[in-house]
């Protein structure tokens, strides 16, 4: 691993302004996935940042009925929380589902966002990657991609976005709480983290210095019932090859409402708002299941690696909408 | 640049000055020579570093040393006490729950971790009701909380029965 200096700083402002004087430092918080990372050389920041103990651990509720999710909350700590067990299924579920118990009890909220692609040529340093190293190439098109994008991907990158948790705060329509310089601001999750383009080095809408202090999830009823279904090629401790989170209003058998997102599929949360269209007013049944699953994913440009992801897909969500319905959550 | 650090390892203070790239995991085996935590991937991928952090499990190899100064460490030595086992490691001896033995100590570390969390009432991914307030551990659920553990000689069969044990004798079943 490269040498690096380890600061800390008094409080959030601080560090901001630390890590704003320094080019090529980085923040620490959990460090599941930036330690992994440098020692693998993908990643050389010369600074860290320790922003673990500085951030919010605490979930508070908000005035409106929300929670805001501070950014250094441990992932095993937000799935446990009784409120978001019983208000946001969905949430727990999508935690649950990624990485291992260990892993869970030291990842962040914050962390969790800002983790990068499990893409093997990104992880690759002796491969061309455009995200890694812009302007080298992409090893994966034309390589190996199961785990690759179907969605928004470009020429440059079809690298995926690992989070489980994303997907679900995406579907939840959560907003991110970012101090930079020049203050404080906040960012839709849906807007968060971008689709590659001609940048693919660039994951999210984050300036250099810029630092997550906490997650807003707005009070949604309807989300009492709802669900994370995740497919994988093991039963646990992997990342998706297609995931769904989903929520459902249903009055007198039609669709009053609808929250979707994918996960494993583009390099961002991939919130389905076509899908979501087709089935508001539409009768809760099997065949507006399918067509709003066709209608979402009539865009999708699947690669030779992973064309099964489109109807993999479809029927997974065709699958938690069906549960929904019936109010079998499970 | 050195960096100086305290640390309580299984009872015992220590203040070391360590490079900041240095892992507990480093820390543990080179400096201190815990030799309980094994080396097995260093990517947390396979759970042979498990330690328990301030009560919680966690992989040592993914944790930088300089970012936990003052923290309190169990490692698998530091579970037993008075020359006794703990009763995890003693339910692994009965149920023959290893083969090679080298991801034992982060299997025993992370049972351990495992039913506290158990205890806490937190669900899983194989809990079919993630907000019920009452949950069963069963061999399923028990599977799921420790995949973060690899057995590369496949001592799942007896590894479940173990933990199972340990935790019907500490009532948590």
């Amino acid at each position: 691993m490269k040498p690096f200096r380890y600061a800390r700083a008094e409080d959030e402002a601080a560090a901001v302004a630390t890590l704003s004087g320094e080019p090529h430092g980085a923040f620490l918080a959990g460090g599941t996935n930036l330690v992994d990372l440098m020692k693998l050389g993908v990643v050389e920041p010369d600074v860290l940042v320790d922003v673990r103990r500085l951030t919010s651990e605490t979930i508070e509720e908000m005035p409106d009925g929300g929670l805001r999710i501070g950014a250094a909350v441990t992932n095993s700590d937000l799935a446990a929380d009784r409120r978001v067990r019983s208000r946001y299924p969905v949430l727990a579920e999508a935690l649950l589902s990624g990485a291992s118990g260990q892993l869970r009890n030291v990842a962040t909220v914050g962390g969790n966002l800002l983790q990068r692609t499990r893409c093997v040529y990104f992880y690759d340093t002796t491969t061309p990657c455009n995200k890694r190293q812009p302007g080298s190439g992409c090893s994966a098109i034309g390589g190996y991609t199961r785990y690759h994008a179907i969605l928004g991907a470009s020429e440059a990158c079809i690298a995926t976005h690992p989070s489980d948790m994303a997907v679900a705060l995406a579907a939840l329509d959560a907003t991110v709480v970012v101090l930079g310089p020049d203050g404080e601001r906040s960012i839709p999750l849906v807007d968060f983290h971008r689709l590659p383009g001609d940048e693919p080095e660039r994951d999210t809408v984050l300036s250099h210095g810029d630092l997550i202090t906490a997650v807003d999830v707005p009070p949604l009823p309807f989300a009492e019932r709802s669900r994370y279904y995740k497919v994988r090629d093991r039963a646990s401790y992997a990342f998706a090859l297609v995931s769904v989170a989903a929520a459902l209003d249903i009055a007198d058998g039609i669709v009053r409402d609808a929250r979707i997102a994918f996960g494993g599929v583009a390099h961002k949360p991939w919130r389905a708002t076509r899908a979501e269209a087709s089935l508001r007013d539409a009768p809760a049944a099997e065949d507006a299941f399918l067509r709003a699953a066709d209608e979402e994913l009539a865009g999708a440009q699947p690669l030779p690696g992973n064309r099964f992801k489109v109807p993999l897909l479809r029927n997974t969500l065709t699958l938690v909408l069906r549960e929904l319905a019936q109010g079998d959550t499970r | 640049m050195e960096v100086e650090i305290t640390l309580r390892v299984d009872g015992t203070d220590h203040r070391i000055a360590i490079d900041p790239r240095t892992t507990l995991l480093d820390l543990l085996r080179e400096r201190l020579g815990t030799y309980s935590p094994k080396k097995g991937c260093d990517l947390g991928q396979c759970g042979a570093c498990t330690i328990l952090l301030d009560g919680r499990r966690v992989n040592s190899c993914l944790a930088l040393a300089v970012a936990h100064d003052g923290a309190e460490i169990v490692t698998a030595e530091g579970l037993s006490a008075n020359g006794e086992l703990h009763p995890m490691q003693q339910a692994f001896i009965e149920h023959d729950g290893f083969q090679c033995g080298y991801c034992t100590p982060g299997q025993v570390v992370s049972a351990v971790g495992m039913l506290q969390e158990v205890e806490a009432g937190w669900p899983s991914h194989v809990t079919a009701d993630v907000a019920a307030e009452e949950m069963s551990l069963t061999d399923e659920e028990i599977r799921e909380r420790m995949s973060g553990n690899l057995c590369r000689c496949g001592a799942y069969v007896n590894i479940v029965p173990a933990i199972r044990q340990a935790a019907e004798e500490s009532g948590r079943l």
